[in-house]
Parts: structure tokens; C-alpha cells; sequence
């Protein structure tokens, strides 16, 4: 068996997601190479030939996929990885744009955000907004796979010294052109890879609230989070969703704050290890999978808190 | 311009699923059933084109059982003028789908294709994206904002970094997410108009596409439950568990 990871970076930085997906890999069994594909991205070749666990490091370094852009990248995957057995990605924004084309120019199934390898062609997956849990066997010569990254524990990022080899094939479909882009700037962590993550929902009543939110993070070393409803009105920007249809987190602790817990909001942090409700309903759906949960008003909850951690921190 | 919107009967998003206690699926018997929520904002996209000018007429697709007729009734009602029903009782995945979706589209000829991003029963988040590639289309996934502009439309994307726009040459895909628009109601006049607006009903064997599932589901279990815990009495309990109990801060 033959292995394709697809690497996850920005040009300068490879992404912790795709050290998660090479312990995929890992568990697969086989060889393993990573192709980084981007423009300028030297820097992300290097690091993912340092990953343990990695065979060769395939580069595609062309402005064609310095966007990422799904019609450039599902050509060029479709055709370096139609000799493997697995092709995987983590299931990120990216990932979810790509592989779908590769799969459909390889005429095979995705199998989408697995959590668990059970064998070469038999993987698990969350279906339902993750109420129930499918293992699911793929019967294609080759499977296309989306990894759920928080399912896997990172593989090491040094220690590896995996060949480097430069690919000249460009394919440039000619279908699409980036137009720009509005990152989010934080000095935060990673909300997908953070250890701590504080979200808040629509008891936050706006925007500016979320500043008392952002001071407990900082305390805490965690990354900002929100529920759907906080972002549909305008509090926060999507990236900051958390759940069935936004990022899936699974940190140490989890703060939920002025969140109901509907389902599609579990779906995306029932797997953290640790979770906190502060919460004015009692009833709250969300006390059900808390850990620790307190009953009042945030407004005077997360103040206290921002104190009590200056005490013991 | 033609506007294809391809729409998905779903367990309603407010039913609690549950597993069969065989582990062979979850149970749909007697289950409330409706449009999956990202084909309703499919719709009402298409539906805002038409209104504004853009689209001159929408078709809507569906590819299921009898009773996802409904949905594509419903989708009559909220202001799409014909439908294709693609009938059939078999489980049908999403590249089987997208399959059967590229013969309407080579029917059709629309300029522009809209489907939701995900199911939100099998959370697949493919379908857009195959048929965008068997179509050689650009596509627009995780639509916030579209905008047609001659041949060509602009798809603003919600990304994970955070938003991203793309220009497609158009025929294009574009797959909506959450925030591109609210979906309206339908009005009961409306609903009653929609009996009447044409469908046209067809087999996938008719289209000449092998449905063959190339997934087969072993098994489906529940999720392990997490147990709820305890309630603290305030903040400094609270700190108190975090760090001397469970150690995580
Ligand atoms: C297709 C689809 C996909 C979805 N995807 C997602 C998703 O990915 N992520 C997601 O989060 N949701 C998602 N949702 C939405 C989900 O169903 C809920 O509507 C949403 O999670 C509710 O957000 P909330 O808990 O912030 O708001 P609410 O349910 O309104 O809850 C607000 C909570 O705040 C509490 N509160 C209010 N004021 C205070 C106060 N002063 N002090 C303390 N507590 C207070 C209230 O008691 C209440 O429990 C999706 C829905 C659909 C249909
Ligand atoms: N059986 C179906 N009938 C019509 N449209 C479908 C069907 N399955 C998937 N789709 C479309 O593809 C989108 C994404 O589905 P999926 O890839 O299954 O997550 C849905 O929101 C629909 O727009």
C-alpha cells in the first residue's frame, strides 16, 4: 500500500492538521509521501519532509496553486495520486473543496471526515450531526479520504529526513481566478488545534461582549470560538463557528458561555476532554454534556472568572 | 439565464435521530421528514436571482423516493418553476448523485448549478464538488455572497481562515453556506400554485447511470455518551475543579 497525503499549509507554514493526517496515514500501514502543493512553499516542502513517518515530500510549486483553487488542485491530485492506494487531506475548507473533484476525476468514492481507521478499506465516520457513528468499507481500487484531524494525535514534526522532489507538471484548469481574501488576523491560537477553547453564543447579546470573552483566552493561552448564532448576528465572523457545519474542536477545555448546546453546536465539541457550561437556564441542553456546569447571569460569571484565573494562574 | 437547483429530502434538522437497535442505520419510520437546510438557502438564492432579474427561470431536482416530491414542491411554492424528480428507493451516494445531476445538466444547459454544501444526514459535503469536476465546471463552495456579472460570477466563500472570493467562468457550481441568505416561508397561495407548475419524473435507468453504492455501511452504532457532571456553586468552585480536579488549566 501507497499513501498520498495532501498537505495543509499557507505558502510559509505547514498546517498541525497535516501531521494529524500522517498518523492517518500511519494507521492505514504503507508508505507514506506528502505532496505540498502552493506557490513559493519551499519552506512548507522542508518542513513536511521533517514529519516522522514520511517516505518523500512531492512538490508542486507553480502560482497556478498558490490559491489553493479546487479545480487546479483536484487536476493535479487526480493525476499524481492515481498511483497510490489512499489519498488523504484533512477535512478542512480545503480539503472539502479539492478531494470531492479528485474523487469524481478518479471515478471513486470519498469517504468524508473519518475518525477511526479500522482496517485498509474500513473507516469510521460521524454521520447525523455526529448522533450516530458509521463504519463504512470502501470498495474502490483507490480511497479518497477526508480526515477529521482532532480524531488522530498528531505524528512528531521532527526527526524525519524524507527525500524532496520537485514536480513540473502545472495544471491549470482555467475555470476560476482568486479574486481576494479577509483573513482573520489573531494572535490566538488555532481554534482547530488549540488547547483551550472559550466560545460564546448568542447570550454574548453582541460583539463587544466578546471582549470579556477574549480575556479570559488570553489568560488561559485558548482560542475564541462561537456558536452559529452568535455569528449569524453579526457578533463574530464565521471562522469562529463551532459545530456540525462549522470547525470541529475536541481541546482539553472547552467554555461554553451563553450557548443553548443545540446539536449541531455538540456535533463540533462533544469531544473535547473537559467541558464548562456557564449558562442562566438551568435547563440548558448544554449542562447535559457539561462537566462543570454553573447556572448564572455570564455578565457577572465571566468577570469573576477573568479574576479568580489572574488568582491562580 | 437557467438556473439548476438541486434540492435533498433530509430528516428534519430539529429530530432527535436515533440508532435502530439492529445497528444496521438510524430510524426513519414515521420520522418528519424536509428539505435538507442548505437546499433551502439553494433555493431562496435562486429564487433572489429570478427576482432580481438574473435568472429567468429556475429548475429544481430532486433525486429520491416518491415522497421527495414534496420537497420539490415545496421548492415550486417558494418560487421555482419546474421539477425534475429522479425517482428511486435506493440508497444513492454522492458520487452516484452527482453523476445523475451532470445528465440534467447536460439536458438543461443551465448557466448556473446551486447546491447546499452537506447533507446534513450523511454530512458528506461532495456532491457540489463532483459534479463541478464530471461537468468540467468551476465551482463556489460555502457560498456567503454571488454575484452574476455577465459571463462570469463572483463567489464570496467562508473559508477557515476566513472569507475568500473566487470569479468563475459561468456554467458554474456554487454550494451555499449558512450565512448567504434567510430563506423565506412559503405562502399558502403559493403552495397552492406549486401543485399546478410542471414535474417531470424519470428513473436514474433512464439517464442511463449506474446507482451501484460503492460505500457499503457495516454497521451504525450511537455515539458513546458523555456523561453529564456536576453543578458548581460559583466561579471559585469552578476554578477550584479546573485546576486541582481535572487538571486543565
Ligand atoms: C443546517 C444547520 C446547521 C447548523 N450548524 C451549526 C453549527 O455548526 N454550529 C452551531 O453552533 N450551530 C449550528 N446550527 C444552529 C443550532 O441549531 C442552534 O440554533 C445554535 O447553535 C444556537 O446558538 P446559541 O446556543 O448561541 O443560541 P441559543 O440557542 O439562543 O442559546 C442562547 C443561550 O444563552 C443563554 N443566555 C442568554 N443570556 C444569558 C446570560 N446573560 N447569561 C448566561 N446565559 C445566557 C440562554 O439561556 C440560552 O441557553 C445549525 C443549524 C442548522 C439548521
Ligand atoms: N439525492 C439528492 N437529490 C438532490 N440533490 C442532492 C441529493 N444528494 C445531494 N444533493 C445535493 O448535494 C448537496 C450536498 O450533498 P452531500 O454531498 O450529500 O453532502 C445537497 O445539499 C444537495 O444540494
Amino acid at each position: 500500500m501507497s499513501i498520498l497525503v495532501i498537505a495543509e499549509h499557507d505558502n510559509s507554514s505547514l498546517k498541525q492538521a497535516t501531521l494529524n493526517v500522517v498518523a492517518t496515514a500511519k494507521a492505514i500501514g504503507g508508505d507514506i509521501d506528502v505532496l505540498v502543493a502552493g506557490e513559493n512553499c519551499g519552506a512548507v516542502a522542508e518542513a513536511a519532509a521533517k514529519a516522522e513517518g514520511v517516505n518523500k515530500v512531492l512538490v508542486a510549486d507553480n502560482a497556478a496553486y498558490g490559491h489553493f483553487l479546487a479545480e487546479n488542485l483536484g487536476e493535479l491530485v487526480a493525476e499524481v495520486g492515481k498511483g497510490y492506494s489512499h489519498i488523504l487531506a484533512a477535512a478542512g475548507t480545503t480539503g472539502k473543496d479539492f478531494m470531492p473533484r479528485v474523487a469524481a476525476l478518479l471515478d471513486v468514492a470519498q469517504v468524508s471526515d473519518i475518525i477511526r481507521v479500522e482496517s485498509e478499506d474500513t473507516f469510521v465516520r460521524p454521520i447525523y450531526a455526529g448522533n450516530a457513528i458509521a463504519t463504512v468499507k470502501a470498495s474502490d481500487a483507490i480511497k479518497v479520504i477526508t480526515v477529521r484531524p482532532t480524531a488522530f494525535d498528531p505524528v512528531a514534526a521532527e526527526g524525519g529526513s524524507a527525500a524532496v522532489e520537485q514536480l513540473d507538471a502545472v495544471k491549470d484548469a482555467g475555470l476560476s481566478t482568486f479574486v481576494n481574501e479577509e483573513l482573520a488576523k489573531s494572535d490566538r491560537p488555532d481554534l482547530g488545534s488549540a488547547g483551550i477553547v472559550v466560545s460564546g453564543g448568542r447570550g454574548m447579546q453582541n460583539g463587544d461582549n466578546f471582549k470579556m470573552l477574549e480575556q479570559v483566552a488570553d489568560l488561559l493561552g485558548a482560542a475564541v470560538g462561537a456558536s452559529r448564532a452568535a455569528v449569524d448576528a453579526g457578533f463574530v465572523p464565521n471562522d469562529m463557528q463551532v459545530g456540525q457545519t462549522g470547525k470541529i474542536v475536541a481541546p482539553q477545555l472547552y467554555i461554553a458561555v451563553g450557548i443553548s448546546g443545540a446539536i449541531q453546536h455538540l456535533a463540533g465539541m462533544s469531544d473535547s476532554k473537559v467541558i464548562v457550561a456557564i449558562n442562566k437556564d438551568e435547563e440548558a441542553p448544554i449542562f447535559q454534556v457539561a462537566d462543570y456546569g454553573l447556572v448564572a447571569d455570564l455578565f457577572e460569571a465571566v468577570p469573576q472568572l477573568e479574576e479568580e484565573l489572574k488568582k491562580v494562574l | 439565464m437557467k438556473v439548476l437547483v438541486a434540492v435533498k429530502r433530509v430528516i428534519d434538522y430539529n429530530v432527535k435521530v436515533r440508532v435502530k437497535p439492529d445497528n444496521t442505520g438510524v430510524d426513519l419510520a414515521n420520522v418528519k421528514m424536509a428539505m435538507n437546510p442548505f437546499c433551502e438557502i439553494a433555493v431562496e438564492e435562486a429564487v433572489r436571482l429570478k427576482e432580481k432579474g438574473v435568472a429567468s427561470e429556475i429548475v429544481v431536482v430532486s433525486i429520491g423516493p416518491k415522497a421527495a416530491q414534496e420537497q420539490i414542491r415545496t421548492a415550486l411554492a417558494l418560487g421555482a418553476d419546474r421539477g425534475i424528480h429522479i425517482e428511486t428507493d435506493e440508497e444513492v451516494q454522492s458520487l452516484e448523485a452527482a453523476k445523475l445531476l451532470k445528465s440534467v445538466v447536460e439536458k438543461e444547459e443551465p448557466k448556473l448549478v446551486i447546491l447546499g454544501k452537506q447533507s446534513i444526514d450523511s454530512d458528506n459535503n461532495q456532491t457540489g464538488q463532483m459534479l463541478a469536476a464530471l461537468t468540467g465546471m468551476g465551482q463556489g463552495t460555502f457560498a456567503s455572497e454571488v454575484a452574476v456579472d455577465g459571463e462570469k460570477v463572483n463567489v464570496t466563500r467562508e473559508i477557515d481562515g476566513g472569507l475568500m472570493t473566487v470569479a468563475l467562468d459561468l456554467p458554474a457550481v456554487v454550494t451555499t453556506d449558512l450565512r448567504l441568505n434567510e430563506p423565506r416561508y412559503a405562502s399558502l397561495p403559493n403552495i397552492m400554485k406549486a401543485k399546478k407548475k410542471p414535474l417531470e419524473s424519470m428513473s436514474p435507468a433512464d439517464l442511463g447511470v449506474d446507482i451501484a453504492n460503492r460505500l457499503s455501511t457495516l454497521k451504525v452504532e450511537a455515539p458513546a455518551a458523555r456523561q453529564a457532571g456536576v453543578k458548581v456553586a460559583d466561579v471559585a468552585e469552578l476554578v477550584d475543579k479546573l485546576k486541582n480536579e481535572a487538571k486543565v488549566i
